[in-house]
């Protein structure tokens, strides 16, 4: 059976929203055929204001690009503007006689700028800002010119006049009334606004009524009815939109202001639909994209032919899109008998906020300069919500209720309910955008936008969206995905630097350093105890660690204390210990005269204050009682908490402490990108607090739960569940494959928790759960490094290696 | 007038590395840069006074092993955005032969 066909006009936004919609429902419904009067594929026109401004590129704008079209299998027309439709033949023609048939036909042709029609108005140099031609023409005439006349205190108006100023002109705005933005703001806020566009330059003309514009050929001077004149070479008219139904209205398409449409977007003809700024629904006409875009949700529902999607119309919010400035506005904020208002000023900080309230509930929003709460009023308002209870601080902020959090946007965002909406445009809630980040792993801002769209239509929202990928993926994230270099020495990324290490066989930090092109002569104090973990990993048995390239702790294994001397922390496995272990403590430190003592949270002993030179002295004691370095000072694995588990305790479902101590012999020693902490409970009860540590076993009745990527530090984070096993060898062999792929893969100084959440817990488990060959290979390299690492090196040094770190030298008096 | 002290040879500070010269009155860090220079500073940080014989050695630098600032070895100076001067000696290498003085400090005590 062929296919029905599908005939959109109007290659704008909400025309192809609707095709993207249907092609998630049903892709293969129709045969499609797409007819745009402008010569470009679809792209983002709320844009066209930063392209203005410079700070995007028409080729940043484009929102479907040709490959688009063809891979959807769409027939796309562009500079081809359709001119009639034969409602009987069920036929569109366009400008170049081309001829399609259509079982269903979807009108989307946008609307007009408003032309007021005064003597002049055809000139040259005057211009309406709908497109991308127009932006082209006023780039063009900024470059020529000087003068520039804005016609339009609106948002369009002054997001025109601001781009214009960008590009170097003189602009003047002129309003009819002495209110800016006057459908959006009240006076206070219109004057701040006004105040800090005049600080930035722009200048005004209010109010003011425009009688003429004047010239010969191309525009000269625009004349106003009290008689003044201001000289202009280029006028942009931002006075307002007009739907385009013209050629509806030729079709006989019942109209009024716009083509009107049902609830299900239906026109009068039911083969016609029609979407929208060209749409009247409900007595109503739209000109922002939020609308549109829940029209097109509505309209692809019916046109896949579920038909059960209703549009019942939409609130608005606004926001103004001039780079530095805060301004939203939502529902009915000039207030009218029987309304209250809160009003907050803070005229230091330029901040102004405004709420109409009725009843308890918000009728209308204003905010000037801290715009953070904008989606959360918008929300309340939307729900009609009774906001009695946090009535006297609701203009502090949603962090002001409840538990108070720091205020930053961060700590705002996160304090968010899930169905808090984010992004206006595209009704994307924070619950969508973190299970998106979450799930499918997103890690940049593009990647985000490319999921769930948040962001990708006026871009006002990116800064909470940022906020949002930043809270949630934590500290790894990147603003941009532009690559982060390992350090001020080179170009290159810790990744790039760790495949050239293992790909072209680096051996060494200057092999390295050479080959790499490094900027600096010997690296700095970042990059090179990265580079000599990285070597350490890669060719293990093979490199010659470089102890100048470590931390003065990994260096003289011992941690540098605020005094300058240093503790000693000898390792107790699994953190059980014996009388005569205890007894051998006590007297090396009383021996030694150490003076703190302490058991630390890592289930061990520091002793505390000692002298460096004491250092190989200390150890040699230690390693003759059969101590070896807890490694408490490095980059390295530290502690294997235990609990008592199934020998003593009543609740213990395995022995939990037999475990730990297996898992510490295997892994001590081990080099790692950071500090490694483990854990093994008993049972749920999970005494040894295993579900915060790298890496956590909690013991079942059935066998074990390995749990990973946690920190109980600077920012808690619970453990991922990774994988239950059965048996003490399945606990080592997920635990050696997890450790040398953090071993392999992470970034240094990068902590299990921020490393999982970078990568994603989906891709851990696909190398080391669902790929069984991956777990043994991974398995078996850590266990050989293991070979060359488990090399005490306390004992190494009582025994004299790196002696001169230890000794001081002499001043002997000579000539010379 | 200087005094010149012989204090080691050069081979025994391990390049990009340092070794400490014992005094009453504070410790003395000599630093053996990739090119061979000797450098000697007093052995305080200027932030909070951090042994810099314990630091990382690069360039002509030093990063505290404390705090991470990061100190020039020719006049001791921290290396902006952190601003402070820790002592610096004058140091002769001859004959694989380290000499130091402490001209400079005996003239400031
Ligand atoms: C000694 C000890 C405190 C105590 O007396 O109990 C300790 C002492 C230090 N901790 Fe800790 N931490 C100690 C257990 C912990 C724990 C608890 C635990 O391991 O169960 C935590 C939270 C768990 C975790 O790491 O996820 C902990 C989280 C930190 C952090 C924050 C790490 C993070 O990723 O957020 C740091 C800072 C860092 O590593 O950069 C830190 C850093 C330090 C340093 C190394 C600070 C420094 O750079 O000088 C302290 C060294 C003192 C010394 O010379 O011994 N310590 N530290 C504990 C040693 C345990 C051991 O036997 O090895
Ligand atoms: C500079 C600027 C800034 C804006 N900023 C914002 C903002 O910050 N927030 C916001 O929500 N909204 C903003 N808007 C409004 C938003 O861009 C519109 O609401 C939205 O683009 C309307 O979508 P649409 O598909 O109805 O119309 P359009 O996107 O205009 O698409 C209609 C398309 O149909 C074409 N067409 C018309 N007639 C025919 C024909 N006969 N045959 C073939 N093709 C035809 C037109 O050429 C046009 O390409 C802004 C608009 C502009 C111009
Ligand atoms: S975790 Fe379980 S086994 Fe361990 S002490 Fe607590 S209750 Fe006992
Ligand atoms: S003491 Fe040197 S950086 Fe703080």
């Amino acid at each position: 059976m062929a296919k029905e066909r599908l005939v959109l006009i109007g290659n704008g936004m909400a025309g192809v929203r609707t095709l993207e919609e249907l092609l998630k429902l049903d892709p293969e419904r129709y045969e499609i055929t797409v007819f745009g009067a402008e010569p470009h594929p679809n792209y983002n026109r709320i844009m066209l204001s930063p392209v203005l401004a410079g700070e995007k590129t028409i080729d940043d704008i484009i929102l479907n690009d040709r490959a688009w079209y063809e891979s959807n299998g769409i027939t796309l027309h562009t500079g081809n503007p359709v001119v009639g439709i034969d409602r009987r033949r069920r036929v569109v023609r366009a400008d170049s006689g081309l001829e399609a048939p259509y079982d269903r036909l979807l009108l989307a042709t946008g609307s007009l700028p408003f032309i007021i029609p005064v003597p002049g108005s055809n000139l040259d140099g005057v211009l309406g800002f709908r497109d991308i031609a127009d932006v082209e023409a006023m780039l063009e005439a900024a470059r020529q010119y000087r003068k520039a006349v804005v016609i339009g205190g609106g948002l369009l108006g002054l997001e025109a006049a601001n781009g214009l100023m960008k590009q170097g002109m003189d602009v003047t705005v002129v309003h009819l009334l002495d209110t800016l933005m006057e459908k959006q703001l009240d006076p206070p806020a219109a004057a701040l606004l006004k105040q800090s566009l005049e600080e930035r330059g722009l200048k005004f003309h209010m109010p003011a009524q425009t009688t003429e514009i004047r010239g010969d050929g191309r525009v000269e001077a625009v004349a106003f009815a009290d008689g003044s004149e201001l000289e202009a070479d280029l006028v942009v008219m931002a006075v307002g939109i007009r739907p385009n139904i013209d050629l509806a209205q030729r079709a006989g398409i019942y109209c009024e202001r716009g083509v009107v449409v049902s609830d299900t977007l239906q026109t009068y003809d039911p083969r016609i639909y029609a979407v929208g700024e060209c749409v009247q629904h409900r007595g109503k006409t739209y000109g922002l994209v939020a609308p549109l875009f829940e029209q097109a949700k509505v309209c692809a529902n019916h046109l896949a032919g579920l038909g059960y999607a209703r549009y019942e119309g939409s609130v608005t919010s606004t926001k103004l899109k001039v780079t530095g400035i805060d301004l939203f506005s939502a529902g009915r904020f000039n207030e009218q008998e029987g309304d209250e208002t809160l009003v907050l000023q803070d005229p230091a900080r330029g901040v102004y906020k405004k709420l109409v309230v009725r009843d308890d509930r918000i009728e209308g929003a204003v905010l000037y300069g801290d715009t953070m709460d904008g989606s959360w009023y918008f929300q309340l308002m939307r729900d009609r919500a009774d906001i009695s209870d946090f009535r006297p601080t609701i203009l502090f902020g949603q962090h002001d209720v409840g538990d108070a959090g720091h205020g930053d946007e961060k700590t705002r965002v996160m304090a968010l309910p899930d169905d808090a909406e984010i992004c206006g445009c595209n009704g994307v809630c924070k619950g969508e955008i973190v299970e998106a980040i979450v799930t499918k792993g997103l890690f940049t801002l593009e990647e985000v936008r490319a999921h769930t769209k948040a962001s990708s239509s006026c871009g006002s929202c990116t800064g909470l969206v940022e906020a949002l990928l930043a809270s949630t993926v934590g500290e790894g994230y990147e603003a941009s995905p532009k690559k982060k270099p390992l350090c001020g020495c080179t170009d290159h990324t810790h990744d790039e630097v760790r495949r050239a290490i293992v790909e072209h066989e680096l051996k060494s930090i200057p092999e390295v350093m050479r080959f790499m092109e490094w900027k600096t002569p010997d690296g700095c104090n970042k990059c090179r105890p990265a580079l000599n973990f990285y070597l350490v990993v890669a060719w293990p048995g093979e490199y010659s660690d470089d102890y100048r390239s470590r931390f003065i702790n990994e260096r003289v294994h011992a941690n540098i204390q605020k005094d300058g001397t240093y503790s000693v922390v000898p390792r107790i496995f699994g953190g059980e210990t014996s009388p005569a272990q205890l007894r051998a403590l006590a007297e090396i430190a009383e021996k030694w005269e150490v003076p703190t003592v302490k058991v630390t949270g890592g289930q061990r002993i520091d002793l505390l204050g000692v002298r460096k030179e004491q250092l190989p002295g200390i150890w040699g004691d230690l390693a003759r009682a059969g101590f070896v370095s807890g490694h408490a000072y490095g980059k390295a694995i530290r502690t294997v908490k235990t609990c008592v588990g199934s020998e003593w305790c009543r609740f213990g479902t395995q022995d939990s402490t037999t475990m730990g101590i297996k898992i510490e012999q295997m892994t001590w020693g081990s080099w790692m990108p950071h500090k490694v902490k483990m854990a093994v409970s008993g049972c749920p009860r999970n005494c040894a607090e295993a579900t915060i540590k790298d890496l956590g076993v909690v013991a079942v009745d059935s066998g074990w739960e390995i749990h990973v990527g946690g920190n109980g530090g600077i920012k808690v984070r619970v453990t991922d569940f990774l994988v239950k096993v059965e048996t003490m060898d399945e606990v080592l062999e997920y635990t050696a494959a997890f450790l040398q792929l953090y071993r392999e893969e992470a970034h240094y100084l990068e902590r299990t928790a921020p490393w999982v959440e970078r990568v994603g817990l989906h891709y851990i488990k696909e190398r080391i759960v669902d790929d069984a060959d991956n777990r043994k290979r991974l398995a078996q390299r850590f266990l050989e490094s293991q070979r060359y690492a488990q090399t005490d090196p306390w004992k190494e040094r009582a025994e004299g290696a790196d002696r001169h770190e230890f000794e001081p030298l002499r001043l002997v008096r000579g000539v010379a | 007038m200087s005094e010149w002290l012989e204090i080691c040879r050069l081979e025994d500070i391990p390049r990009l590395g340092s070794r400490v010269v014992e005094r009453a009155d504070g410790n003395i860090a000599v630093f053996r840069t990739q090119d061979d220079r000797v450098f000697a500073l007093d052995d305080r940080c200027p932030h909070k006074g951090g042994p810099l014989s314990q630091g990382i050695v690069f360039d002509h630098k030093v990063a505290c092993p404390l705090h991470d600032w990061v100190i020039d070895l020719e006049k001791g100076e921290a290396v902006p955005p952190d601003e402070g001067c820790t002592h610096s000696y004058p140091v002769r290498v001859e004959g694989g032969v380290v000499y130091l003085s402490l001209a400079r400090a005996s003239a400031a005590a």
